[in-house]
């Protein structure tokens, strides 16, 4: 082969990743949210033990009018009442909204952050963790993965304590403790207490799909168990996904009731 | 006629699919449903923000009073799937907004669709760019 076309098709290979990369777009805002969307071709098999990758659930991640609960304990029911939402059954009026989330910039807390505003988030395996990244306030959480055992008593934190293991090759499960009980549920404002337990089961249904069921367990507010997130469908993005910036900052939600709450 | 119904039920569940992330933060309550106004106004600030993004511009009412108008739209990451930017206006822009304003009568609404000093049309509803498309290419194996 001529020196010179060996030349040519080195430089092209070198430096083909750097053109490309030139192009690469910031800033994406995730799939459409009308529908997830179906596969544009058949998907390969779920690699085993792995759900590392950008996920997005499009509107389906959004649940803007709250999820449907198990009926509330007195204790439950009087917590709920002094929560004025935005939607869902305690939707009030702009300016009586007291969502901790959207009118005073609290983190939105967990499990909140699955059942309401699950944007794209990213997950990250290491040898002893699971690492869950998210879009939505650009927080992240830790699920250990090393064996170690929820706490007991804990102190309440606004995203809890998580502990995950593999049930079989592509069904991943956490379980969780220790919240923070001035967070919401979700976008209904559903209260929970401190007490609570969730679990999250993560289904890699193939190499593009990965499946959530949320199941809620706090005795104290709730009279049974229930399911808040039913196999919710999420769609792999593309590995080189630049995610936007989804922030609610204090002062803007300030700017916004200021000009809203009339 | 069945069809006919089918149809509309169909158009009906996508219009509720499309509706729904565009009040993520808030529903209905404060606004007026059975209302839709439609104003020739100059922009003076467009707030690009969570929860809402937000227009202010002054229009006259029909008492020829200027009026400084706050309309929302939905978050950047949904109203940019829409075609909207932080650069779509500026001050001194002209305007006309189809809002839908609030029960008690303040200046204070959210837009329907807005057209543009060059004529474009931004809009609110319907389903955002890309939905129905064909999908987003997969994650290459590696």
């Amino acid at each position: 082969m001529p020196k010179r076309l060996i030349v040519a098709i080195v430089a092209v290979l070198t430096l083909a990743p750097a053109i490309r990369g030139q192009n690469l777009p910031w800033n994406n805002s995730g799939l459409a949210q009308s529908s997830n969307q179906p596969q544009s071709a058949p998907a390969g098999p779920a690699p085993r033990r792995d759900l590392s990758g950008i996920w997005d659930a499009g509107g389906g991640g959004i649940g803007a009018r709250g999820a449907t609960p198990a009926p509330l304990t007195p204790w439950g029911e009087a917590l709920g009442k002094t929560h004025k939402s935005g939607d869902g059954a305690r939707m009030a009026p702009i300016a009586e909204i007291n969502d901790p989330l959207s009118t005073m910039g609290d983190p939105e807390g967990f499990p909140r952050n699955l059942l309401f505003e699950l944007r794209p988030f990213q997950i990250v395996q290491t040898p002893n963790q699971i690492l869950m990244l998210y879009m939505f306030e650009k927080r992240w959480r830790v699920v250990w993965t090393d064996g170690r055992e929820l706490p007991k008593d804990p102190d309440p934190r606004w995203y809890g304590y998580s502990v995950g293991k593999w049930e079989d090759d592509s069904t991943f499960v956490v379980q969780s403790n220790g919240t923070d009980e001035r967070t919401w549920l979700d976008n209904a404002g559903n209260p929970h207490s401190t007490e609570m337990r969730v679990e999250e089961r993560y289904h890699r249904v193939n190499q593009n799909t990965l499946e959530l069921t949320v199941t809620i367990d706090d005795p104290k507010a709730y009279t049974k168990p229930w399911v808040a997130r039913n196999k919710l469908a999420m769609r792999l993005m593309p590995h080189d996904t630049d995610l936007m910036e989804m922030i609610p900052s204090a002062s803007e939600a300030l700017e916004y009731k200021k000009a809203f709450a009339k | 006629m069945k069809n006919m119904c089918f149809g509309i039920f169909l158009v009906a569940v996508g219009v509720l699919a499309v509706s729904v992330p565009l009040v993520a933060h808030h529903g209905n309550a404060s606004f007026d449903t059975t209302k839709e106004l439609k104003l020739k106004g100059t922009v003076t600030e467009w707030i690009w923000a969570n929860p809402h993004c937000f227009l202010k511009f002054d229009a006259k009412d029909d008492t020829d009073t200027v009026r400084n108008w706050a309309v929302e739209v939905s978050n950047p990451t949904d109203m940019s799937k829409r075609g909207w930017a932080r650069t779509s206006f500026k001050a001194g822009d002209e305007v006309t907004v189809t809002l839908q304003p609030v029960k008690g009568g303040a200046p204070v609404g959210r837009i329907r669709s807005v057209v543009l000093p060059n004529g474009q049309t931004l809009g609110t509803g319907g389903p955002p760019p890309g939905a129905g498309a064909p999908a987003a290419p997969v994650q290459p194996a590696r």
